[in-house]
């Protein structure tokens, strides 16, 4: 089957029920994407299809057809995503593992919400764990992505 | 293994990485080794740092990135030395050597809140060798005293002649080592004690980072085990048949007490597992049930144990007590649940192997490996990778990740990654113990504790283990006991017993974030809250009395309650609490805020207050503690294990939960630099949280809680 991913078309010989993680990890090789519960409890895999935040570890790939896949490594060629500019200053990440799929889900509710209320990052966030507790930082480079977002910032 | 500086030098032709300044490193006092020796016997050469023809400065770390910021902290202590341009200074993890022993516990490893103080002068003293040796080669080149050379930004001048450091890499490789160096006066200190960003920040942002999970290379397999379904149950046989028909499996191997699924990747692994068929032999005596384990544990409490520390006469000086108090408290077993699921890669050729893993335990993964092979150690290879979270779980003294997948390559033949599923996580064992404590606590007329009588039950983690011969004291494993002893709190207790009780249970259990004060400080500052309204007095203006011989501990807790407004009252339907640790050489004070919401606890906000005597990297320091935090009221609001039959009952994150976004307070930090002997910044914020909390629904609903996780009464639901 075909995958467009990160605005590649690609060729997968995948089984149709094999989660997209998975090919997109194992398969392409884009380990950017983590694994972390394989249930949507954790949110480590998230990435976008035609630009919604999903789960990647209960997505069977077949169910994705034509639409468009972004990943971590499809957010930006140099790192320099608002989001990701974001999550430097504001020194978020410990381990890291987590990051990946909360960037993902910040840049989604960006799209939706360009300046979120602490509500509303709660709401879009909370399914996304860090075991390391970056949460605080999390929440502060959200708002100060919004406002790189708003070219607000530098 | 010794690396050679001819050794290194051939890596550095290899790698392309440009050129190693290799020298001598004479270690400091170490710090749990008292005195200095006359003469410090020299360690054998040694390389923490390689300086390209690029002008690149590079750290090798001795200690895992697993989170902590070690990345950084440690190309701190070498930049503030060696003036490099910051810029240009980038760090790999070291390989498994023996060179990169831990400077106190004698092993490469990461653990103990340690790093930094333990690598404070080996890491400046390499900076400042590297200096050395530049400036003596430019001095030679330009044939002038080297004292008259100055060193800035990566650049070694005199007059108007500049050379950078990657110009003289060369030449100063090729000079003997200084014998010994002057490290900075602090007053002079440029880098440490500055707020600086992660060095690993821009990888783990764009998921370039790799992680042991990350690895993949041609030939790799993946492999997903089948353990035993309950603590205790043994492998007695197996049909593959049906998981050899899934497309992509390739073959079923017996890994220890195990049986692996090799396959193409990891989904077909995943249901290659999920289609055995497995008898397991059920444990002896039907297998750990909690609810049993844990009502013959308070029978236990009720007797003495071991005798941990003892002075005064406590019988009589409890009949002697005004007021007599008697509470227990427990604890679960809880699993660490680090984010990215344990792996290990291994790649077996003749006589040599190759590792790649994210472990805080190199050395001891290296002997395990060598063992389970038949091959010296240093033909194991070990490539650590970040670790997706560590919290101890990468630190077994079996290596049980390590072995088992060495013995899922060596019984495949071909290179294997073994992958854990979160819920092989959960149910894996390796966890806090379980705990109960008894306390019996006399207050004299002021309501002091004159009379303490503590009974600990609970596993110990380094029984059983290589560690028991260095670390039990006389049957007493300090790790189940830390922070009770020495409590600042009975110092002035004229009568104290403390003892423990060490069951075995088939249940395998480790050092967890804090290890020991996990549930000693929840125990001491519950029942010194209770104390203190028994006495009828201030928690904190009770707690800063018996603190009088303690003045860091007075002084953190005083500023975390003036910070936090505790002589204020909060808004109306909130409380707070507090709680001051030491542990790891380090003194964490903090004060909780919280209300009840939805019949839940909700908390608010977390002041803390933390002496770590030097803190290198104030936004480290801070990250670590609002982590600490967040891992301590996840034990403090939901962890828990439960154990039927020896099977794990919880397996994921939906009842095993940890805290979100939306339960996590606004954590705020302040450091006090205490320039007091440096301590750890790791674990020490963890422990005070959960006793904070619970001090703090105290006041709020009288309703004392002495379990973990706290759960409310029905009746303290509805405020």
């Amino acid at each position: 089957m075909k995958l467009d991913i990160n605005g590649t078309v690609r060729e997968v010989d995948a089984p149709p029920e094999m989660p997209l993680l998975w090919v997109i990890r194992d398969l392409l090789g884009f380990t950017g994407t983590k694994f972390g519960c394989g249930m949507a409890q954790c949110g480590a895999c998230t990435v976008h299809v035609d630009g919604q935040p999903v789960r990647a570890c209960v997505t069977p790939v077949s169910t994705v057809g034509a639409r468009k896949v972004r990943t971590i490594e499809g957010l930006s060629p140099d790192g320099s995503h608002p989001v990701q500019r974001a999550w430097l200053e504001a020194d978020v990440v410990q381990c890291g593992y987590c990051q990946s799929g909360q960037i993902m889900t910040t840049v989604a509710l960006l799209e939706q919400r360009p300046d979120p209320t602490d509500t509303e990052i709660d709401a879009a966030l909370s399914g996304n764990i860090c075991r390391c507790g970056t949460y605080n930082r999390i929440r502060e480079a959200v708002h100060l992505a919004a406002k790189l977002s708003r070219g607000g910032g530098k | 293994m010794t690396l050679t500086r001819r050794e290194l030098l051939r890596t550095s032709v290899t790698s392309a990485a440009g050129l190693i300044v290799a020298f001598q490193v004479v270690p400091r006092v170490a710090r749990a080794a008292g005195p200095a020796p006359a003469t410090p016997p020299l360690p054998p050469a040694n390389a923490f740092l390689r300086i390209g023809t690029d002008d690149s400065v590079t750290v090798l770390l001795a200690h895992s990135e697993m989170g902590q910021g070690s990345w950084t902290g440690l190309a701190m202590l070498v930049g503030e030395e060696l003036e490099c341009d910051w810029s240009k200074i980038r760090c790999e993890h070291a390989p498994a050597a023996p060179v990169y022993a831990h400077p106190v516990f004698g092993m490469q490893m990461t653990g103990g809140s340690s790093a930094q103080w333990s690598e404070f002068d080996r890491y400046r003293t390499v900076g400042a060798t590297a200096k050395d040796m530049l400036v003596r080669a430019a001095a030679a080149r330009w044939k002038v005293p080297p004292g008259s050379c100055k060193v800035a930004n990566g650049v070694v001048s005199h007059g108007k002649d500049q050379l950078s450091f990657g110009k003289l890499a060369e030449a100063a490789m090729k000079l003997a080592p200084p014998k010994s160096v002057k490290l900075k006066d602090p007053k002079d200190w440029k880098i440490i004690g500055t707020k600086v960003r992660r060095l690993d920040g821009p990888a783990k942002v764009d998921g370039t980072a790799k992680f042991g999970m990350d690895v993949q290379f041609p030939g790799l397999r993946t492999a997903v085990i089948a353990r035993p379904p309950a603590f205790g149950a043994k492998l007695a046989k197996f049909d593959a048949s049906a998981a050899l028909k899934i497309p992509g499996v390739e073959q079923v191997v017996q890994a220890g007490n195990g049986v692996a699924v090799v396959a193409k990747h990891f989904w077909a692994a995943k249901l290659g597992r999920d289609a055995l068929q497995i008898d397991w032999t059920p444990p002896e005596g039907g297998g750990v049930e909690t609810a049993r384990m844990l009502a013959d544990y308070r029978e236990k409490a009720k007797t003495p144990g071991a005798e941990v520390k003892k002075h005064g006469d406590v019988g009589a000086a409890m009949g002697n007590a005004k007021t007599k108090l008697v509470s227990q408290y427990e604890f679960p077993y809880l699993a660490h649940a680090p984010m990215e699921p344990l792996n290990c890669a291994v790649k077996i050729d003749g006589d040599r192997c190759e590792i790649w893993t994210g472990t805080q335990f190199q050395t001891n993964d290296q002997m395990f490996a060598a063992k389970i092979l038949g091959i010296k150690p240093e033909n194991v290879t070990l490539h650590t990778m970040f670790l997706g979270g560590g919290f101890g779980r990468r630190a077994t003294p079996t290596s049980d990740f390590v072995s088992e997948a060495v013995l899922t390559a060596k019984a495949a033949g071909v290179p294997v990654k073994v992958v854990w599923t979160r819920e092989d996580d959960i149910r894996g064992g390796y966890y806090r113990p379980a705990f109960v404590h008894r306390i019996q606590a006399g207050l004299d007329e002021q309501g002091r504790p004159v009379a303490w009588d503590h009974v600990v039950v609970g596993q110990s983690i380094v029984a059983g283990t290589p560690f028991e011969g260095m670390m039990m004291q006389h049957g007493i494993d300090p790790l189940s006991v830390e922070g009770l002893a020495d409590s600042p709190y009975l110092e002035s207790a004229g009568a104290l017993r403390v003892s423990l009780h060490t069951p075995k249970t088939a249940v395998p259990v480790l050092w967890w974030r804090s290890v020991g004060v996990t549930h000693t400080a929840f125990a001491m500052e519950s029942m010194i809250d209770e104390a203190a309204h028994a006495a009828g007095q201030d928690p904190l203006a009770y707690r800063i009395a018996l603190l009088k011989d303690k003045p860091r501990h007075a002084a953190a807790l005083q500023l975390a309650a003036d910070k936090a407004g505790w002589s204020s009252p909060p808004a109306p339907g909130r409380a707070r609490g507090l709680a001051v640790q030491e542990s790891f050489g380090s003194i964490a004070a903090e004060v909780a805020e919280v209300s009840i919401e939805h019949g839940r606890i909700r908390v608010h906000a977390v002041t803390c207050v933390i002496d770590c005597g030097t803190a290198v990297n104030p936004l480290a320091v801070e990250a670590q503690v609002q982590g600490s935090v967040a891992y301590g009221l996840s034990a403090a609001l939901y962890g828990k294990l439960t154990l039927a039959g020896g099977r794990v009952q919880e397996s994921n994150f939906h009842d095993y939960p940890v805290v979100r976004m939306f339960d996590m307070p606004k954590v705020t930090v302040h450091v006090i630099q205490s320039k007091a002997k440096m301590g750890g910044i790791g674990e020490p914020a963890t422990a005070p949280i959960a006793p904070a909390v619970a001090n703090a629904v105290f006041a709020l609903t009288k309703q004392r809680l002495r379990s973990l996780p706290l759960q409310l009464a029905d009746e303290a639901k509805g405020s």
